[in-house]
Order: structure tokens, then C-alpha cells, then sequence
């Protein structure tokens, strides 16, 4: 796994994604956005490995998939928009990947989005 | 000729899209946002746009990272809405309005913006959601012109950047020969972050800072930089560039003639605004 940082990486917790992050996880990026048909949701769903064996997932990749580690994938290249795409498949909302990033309740998550705009 | 009559930014978040296929619109914890988009489709009622120019940025429906357009625009006779992935309800297609988008790309080109052009382009929530929300069912009379902006992939466009594109696209609508009424829409915002051990971040401040420069002086948010707006409205804040396209493409005489802010509707603060002469 490539965890060198996005270039533009002065902003804390939070991982730009640029040329040097889409490089890293094309094929990730990829295998996510085909879950846009539910055909190919259906096909990860019956054997999560052969599908990402067909986009040629990097085995670092494919232990953070089976993990559920949206920030490994994330640092690693995975782009949110099209991650968001294989959360939906695991039933996760964004309060969800969200909190599962951050380390930390989805109670809690919720409880700070309701501060912070309050 | 062509003239546009009022400009309205509105959230675009897939959660709204979701309460209004539910009909969830007089549950208490949503009838006062769906209540303050009253005025809106009052003032719609009254003007009756036949176009909508909707500027927004795809999240991953119609462009992947294969090819990804800084500024592109739509030329089809219809837009397709489809399944994102994640449970959204699939909307009917909205009609295009091909005439205006050939005249705009004509003229935007002329102008030196160097757009791409899709005479097919599926649109996703980011148009969808506006539009169910302005005119609901109602919103296939009225024909439309997709413009979507890069936010998924930097380098993005600039803030002053996408103003002068909405300049350019003032203009254009502007010297089109026909008499329409065109709306323009901003979408997306506002500030928020979905990844990284930042996710969750919203910044109201920033967020009604931005609402105020809209409506009354926009120059100190064209001296940011689109990584700016990251460092300020979180990764996904970005969508605001929307509004700045916006923004340049109304009349300078345009006051605010309504705003309203919501609490985190999903993972981000809402707000509607019009502006109108």
C-alpha cells in the first residue's frame, strides 16, 4: 500500500485528491464506479474476490475491502465518490463511513454534524 | 432574445431527493426546510422560466476518472437519470433544450472557454434534486441545459475561474435570438467533508460568509483558491464553485430576494437562495 501523501497534504485529516492519489488506486476507482449497475453490486456481493480479482485489485487494496477500512482506501488512492458506491453495497450511509473513519460512534458523528451547524 | 430573469442556488444533497420520493415533506423534521422553498416557487410561478441552465458537478453517474472534463455541457435532447449505487429512486429523463446548448457552446468557445460537449450526458442527483425541488413533478415542462463542473479531481477550476464562466454563459444567453426566460441554478453545498479522520467536518461560519458574498459582494471569495475551499468548506465544499458559475451569469442588478439555512440535513448544512431583479 502506497501511503505517501496527495501532494496537497497541509490540510489536517484530509487527503486531496489529486493526480498523485489517482494513480495509486485507478483500478479501486474503477471496480467501484462499475457498482453502479446493479448487476455488478450483485456480482461483488457473491464473491467479493473474483470481482476484484477481474479489476486486478493490489492485494493491499483487497485486505482493506475485506476489512471495511474506508480510510486505508482512502489513503490509498480510493476516491469517496466512487467509494461510496461499494459502501452502499455493505449498507453503510455516509453518517456510517464517516463515523467509521473518524473512529467513532454513528451516534456520535451525528451528535457533532447537529454542533457544528447548530 | 433570451434573457435571464433570476438565478437560484439550492443544496443538492441525495437525502433531500430521497425524503421527497418518500413524501416526506410535512414530517416535522422536514416541513420547515421543504416550507422554505415556498417563495421560490412562488416567484417561479410568477416569471415561468422556460430553461433551466443547472450547474452542478456529477458525482460519479456520468464521468468517471477516464475522462474527466473540467467544464462540460450538455447538448441532448434529453438527460437520463440512473442508478448511482446507493439506493437512490431513479427519476424520469428531463428534457434538453438543444437549440440554447448549441448557442452556448458556440458562444462560450468563442469566449475562450474550451468546454467539452455531450450530446449524451446522464445526470445524478446534483441536477435531480434541484430540479424535484423547484418544480416537482412540474419540472419536465420546463427544458434544461446541464453544465457540470470537475470537483471530483483536482486541480479544479478556480473560484474566479468558474465566476467568468458564468460571465461568459451570461453573455451567451444574452445574444440567443429567441425569446426565453432562462433561470440559472447553482447547486451543491454546503461546506463538507466525507473522507479522511476530518469527515464530518462543517463550517457555518464559512458557510454563511459565502451565502453573504453571494448575495451582496462576491469579490473576496474570487481571491480563493479552489484548495481554499477545501482548507475552509471541507473536500466536498468545493461544490460551492457552482453557485460562483452562478453568480456570473446573473445581472449585477440582481438583488436577494430570499435565503433560508438549515442544520445538517445528511452530512451537510442546506440553504436555498433566489436572486432576481
Amino acid at each position: 500500500m502506497d501511503t505517501t501523501p496527495s501532494s496537497h497534504d497541509d490540510i489536517p485529516g484530509t487527503i486531496v485528491f489529486d493526480g498523485h492519489q489517482a494513480m495509486k488506486a485507478y483500478a479501486l476507482n474503477k471496480m467501484c464506479f462499475s457498482f453502479n449497475d446493479a448487476a455488478n453490486r450483485e456480482a461483488f456481493k457473491r464473491d467479493e474476490d473474483a470481482y476484484c480479482g477481474k479489476f486486478h485489485i493490489s492485494p493491499a487494496q483487497r485486505d482493506a475491502i475485506k476489512r471495511r477500512d474506508v480510510l486505508a482506501l482512502v489513503r490509498d488512492g480510493g476516491n469517496i465518490y466512487y467509494l461510496a458506491k461499494w459502501a452502499g453495497i455493505l449498507g453503510l450511509n455516509v453518517q456510517q463511513v464517516g463515523a467509521l473513519q473518524r473512529g467513532i460512534t454513528e451516534e456520535a458523528f451525528r451528535a457533532m454534524l447537529k454542533q457544528e451547524s447548530a | 432574445m433570451a434573457r435571464i430573469v433570476g438565478a437560484v442556488a439550492t443544496s443538492h444533497i441525495p437525502l433531500i431527493g430521497k425524503a421527497i420520493a418518500m413524501g416526506w415533506q410535512n414530517e416535522p423534521q422536514w416541513k420547515s426546510f421543504f416550507d422554505s422553498y415556498a417563495p421560490v416557487h412562488e416567484w417561479l410561478r410568477s416569471v415561468r422560466p422556460d430553461v433551466a441552465i443547472v450547474v452542478y458537478n456529477d458525482h460519479g453517474l456520468n464521468f468517471f476518472l477516464d475522462k474527466m472534463p473540467t467544464f462540460a455541457v450538455g447538448a441532448a435532447p434529453e438527460y437520463v437519470n440512473d442508478d448511482e449505487g446507493w439506493g437512490l429512486p431513479v427519476v424520469r429523463p428531463f428534457p434538453g433544450h438543444q437549440e440554447l446548448s448549441w448557442h452556448l457552446i458556440e458562444s462560450l468557445v468563442a469566449d475562450e472557454f474550451d468546454i467539452t460537449t455531450c450530446q449524451e450526458m446522464q445526470v445524478d442527483h446534483g441536477f435531480a434534486v434541484p430540479m424535484a425541488l423547484l418544480w416537482g413533478t412540474d419540472a419536465r415542462a420546463v427544458k434544461t441545459v446541464p453544465i457540470v463542473l470537475n470537483t471530483v479531481q483536482f486541480p479544479l477550476p478556480s473560484p474566479a475561474r468558474c465566476h467568468k464562466l458564468g460571465e461568459a454563459i451570461g453573455r451567451a444567453v444574452a445574444s440567443f435570438p429567441d425569446d426565453l426566460r432562462v433561470v440559472v441554478l447553482g447547486t451543491g453545498g454546503l461546506s463538507h467533508q466525507l473522507e479522511g479522520e476530518r469527515a464530518g467536518f462543517i463550517n457555518k461560519p464559512f458557510d454563511l460568509m459565502c451565502c453573504d458574498a453571494i448575495a451582496h459582494d462576491v469579490q473576496p471569495l474570487l481571491k480563493y483558491s479552489s484548495r481554499d475551499l477545501v482548507r475552509e468548506a471541507g473536500s466536498q465544499g468545493v461544490e460551492l464553485l457552482a453557485w460562483l458559475v452562478m453568480h456570473g451569469a446573473m445581472s449585477r442588478s440582481m438583488k436577494q430576494k430570499h435565503f433560508a439555512y438549515h442544520g445538517a440535513v445528511s452530512n451537510t448544512a442546506a440553504a436555498v437562495m433566489l436572486l432576481a431583479p
